[in-house]
């Protein structure tokens, strides 16, 4: 019956995910260095830069990420107390193809760090990556645990670190502010793809 | 002339806005009807139990508050319920007043989360659940203003409290608990009557009252097929047999008995808490001669308490350490979603997550 | 207020029609032999007098040289409960599965499978549940680590 058929399928399955996790495991030993070439940014932000900068850090969307605890509290930073929205923040994008943000609202653990990735992967650039809560700086209070990966930047490079466990409100609201002056400190390159000229397309230069 | 289809396997999670939190269940669907639904977890697998054998007694309760995150000081008093039976302590009568006010606010504001999502689920995008979270801001801020912390308090030791409620706190707590019945109430009547709800939840997602009494279901979701089984009345702990309280059951065992049994369990805490502001007694928050460091004498000890999901209970095995020999959490979301292929096959997909929200689970205690 | 049943009491009823099945017994607990512990969960449910129809949770504890598995039951009519426990040796951890009888034990079960390595004779699923497959050791015995 093929419904029998499917079952072994699913056991598969799990052997596939399996390995993808152990291979995982083995390739992220060191942790992703922390984008920063901001800092030695001495070029001088041009007009198109602060237009480019303005519309990027004024409507940020964030996409689906919630592991565990910190969740709530991100929760509750949307929520008509400490509205997020005032930020631009409002909308959740299910889909990582229409998200640039991924706040990393709880544990990181090995078995779930392939479909983190694979998220972040999904994401458009400019992307960025808010570390938030002790279990996402650095593994926090589980950092000892056998299934639990120190720091959410060991999978992606992180952006901005918001320490608490979890963090009130206001602190994550704060660490997304920074996370907006970081945007407005961006150069962004434009390359204008230029089509050759006709005779020295033939001249096979 | 029939039309032939093909069974096919679609994922469901770790990410998913509706799957509270990272829960991956397999579902073989056939159209849109499921034919089966295989459930992944392990996602947020922390090794708690392992941890909690490398750290004191006290140094645990922040790890059990890391269980059933939206109920923290519930998991709280489960744990050193478990000590002290284990170690033989004696709580004051204060400090057992104060544990049933703070697990009863804790009941509400855990409960207003549950039914939130639930009704997110099905279809009311976010207006009821923003609304539950301005009633929810208010309790946690009476719990930040005797614990400091908003979410995972920590407050709960083996003995009692450390520290005596401030004094802002009992007119605080009568004024908010002065008014939640009446926002509780706009809640209801908005909802309860609500055509596109009824249609959503009513006979949909049945479990049968043997089924989740073969199962070891508890909580709502026994207490919605019709079994009058709480903690609280069979097996009581702290002060709760002094307490006057119904137990709200349901009929049938469907969506919407869930719902409701948590709408009046949310009445039924109010009025708890109620009685014991009244009656809370002077006197030391703590039991004298606790030590610093707790050495249990050889032995094992199972407690349980009603927290809002279910039963959970832990159980504790001493070898005369500073450490746990052994702790097992008994962890009601896991054992609740047992029933969960039995509800969900038959049915459509949609239903299926619907019936899925009204189990209701938290990650952090079914992976612990 | 849940009573706990004496572990004597229990031997007493059950060692009359499963005899060589209860190996210990005292106020708190009865110790089974671990081949008849599904022939003793079947007993437990479904003679009328003991009816013990809800599983609380089955657990299990390494103690270095065998473990045990530790099962409490509740009669939810009389508000009874009981312990009961078996033993295996750590070199051949194998237990009898009580799925067929409490359907609650069915994920428990594979849990204990997972971070112990106790392998359940007549369960339906036996894989790993918390854990992927192709990780090393079992996390919750005192080896590991």
């Amino acid at each position: 019956m093929e419904i029998d058929q499917l079952k072994d399928i699913v056991t598969e399955a799990d052997r596939a995910e399996g390995e993808t996790i152990e291979a995982f495991k083995r390739r992220s030993l060191e942790p992703y260095p922390d984008p920063d070439e901001w800092l030695e940014n001495n070029v001088i932000t041009t007009n198109i830069d602060k237009l480019l900068n303005w519309a990027r850090r004024s409507t940020i969307f964030p996409v689906v990420c919630f592991p565990a605890c910190c969740a709530f509290e991100y929760i509750a930073s949307n929520a008509s107390r400490f509205d997020l929205s005032r930020f631009g923040m409002e909308i959740i994008r299910a889909s990582p193809r229409q998200a640039d943000l991924m706040i990393t609202a709880g544990t990181l653990t090995w078995k779930l760090a392939p479909a983190v990735r694979r998220i972040y992967d999904q994401m458009a650039e400019p992307r960025w990556v808010i570390a938030m809560g002790a279990c996402g700086i650095s593994g926090g209070i589980f950092r000892s645990s056998y299934n639990v990966v120190p720091g959410y930047n060991r999978v992606v490079p992180v952006d901005v670190y918001v320490p608490g466990c979890p963090p009130r409100p206001e602190a994550l609201i704060y660490g997304i502010n920074l996370l907006q002056k970081k945007i407005a400190r961006m150069h962004t390159k434009i390359e204008i793809p230029r089509p050759p000229m006709p005779g020295r397309m033939a001249a096979g230069k | 002339m029939t039309l032939r289809t093909e069974p096919f396997v679609i994922n469901f999670g770790p990410f998913h806005p509706s799957s509270h939190g990272v829960f991956r269940i397999r579902f073989t669907l056939d159209g849109e009807v499921v034919v089966d639904a295989e459930p992944v977890f392990g996602y947020l697998h922390r090794g708690i139990e392992k941890l909690a054998e490398e750290r004191t007694y006290t140094g645990v309760i922040p790890l059990t508050d890391r269980l059933d995150y939206i109920s923290s000081m519930n998991n709280n008093l489960g744990y050193v319920l478990a000590v002290e039976k284990l170690a033989g302590i004696t709580v004051p009568e204060r400090a057992q007043y104060l544990r049933v006010i703070l697990a009863e606010l804790q009941r509400v504001a855990a409960h207003l989360i549950s039914v939130g999502a639930f009704i997110n689920e099905c279809g009311a995008f976010f207006t009821p659940f923003l609304y539950m979270f301005r009633e929810r801001e208010k309790i946690v801020d009476l719990l930040e203003m005797v614990s400091g912390q908003r979410l995972l308090y920590n407050f709960m030791r083996v003995g009692g409290f450390n520290q005596d409620i401030p004094e802002e706190f009992l007119p605080a707590a009568r004024k908010i608990i002065a008014k939640l019945p009446a926002h509780i109430d706009e809640y209801d009547r908005l909802l309860m009557e609500n055509e596109v709800l009824l249609a959503r939840t009513k006979g949909v997602g049945i479990l049968p009252k043997e089924t989740a009494i073969s199962i070891g279901a508890a909580g709502p979701v026994l207490r919605g097929c019709g079994v009058n089984w709480d903690i609280r009345k069979a097996d009581p702990y702290c002060v709760y047999d002094r307490m006057q309280f119904d137990i709200p059951t349901g009929t049938v065992g469907d969506c919407y008995d869930r719902y409701r049994v948590r709408v009046e369990e949310m009445r039924q805490s109010v009025r708890i808490v109620k009685q014991a502001l009244e009656a809370l007694p002077g006197g030391p928050v703590k039991a004298a001669n606790v030590p610093q460091i707790l050495r249990p004498p050889v032995g094992e000890a199972y407690a349980r308490i009603e927290a809002p999901k279910g039963e959970l209970g832990f159980y504790l095995v001493s070898d005369g350490g500073i450490a746990p020999y052994r702790c097992h959490i008994r962890a009601p979301s896991l054992i609740n979603l047992s029933a969960l292929r039995d509800m969900v096959i038959g049915w459509k997909l949609q239903d299926a997550v619907v019936t899925f929200g009204s189990i209701d689970i938290t990650m952090g205690e079914v992976d612990r | 207020m849940t009573v706990t049943l004496s572990g004597n009491d229990l031997a007493r009823t059950i060692g009359a029609r499963l005899p060589q099945a209860v190996v210990e017994a005292n106020d708190r607990w009865v110790l089974v032999r671990r081949e008849s512990i599904a022939q003793f969960a079947n007993f437990l449910k479904n003679t009328p007098e003991l009816s013990f129809d809800y599983l609380n949770y089955v657990t299990a504890v390494d103690y270095h040289d065998y473990f045990e598995l530790v099962y409490q039951f509740t009669a939810l009519k009389d508000n009874r409960q009981v312990v009961v426990k078996t033993r295996c040796p750590r070199n051949d951890a194998t237990v009898p599965s009580i799925t067929p009888v409490y359907r609650g034990a069915d994920l428990q079960e594979r849990e204990v499978f997972d971070l112990m390595g106790i392998k359940f004779e007549g369960h339906p699923n036996l894989k790993r549940i918390f854990l992927w497959e192709g990780f090393q050791g079992y996390p919750l015995r005192k080896d590991y680590l």
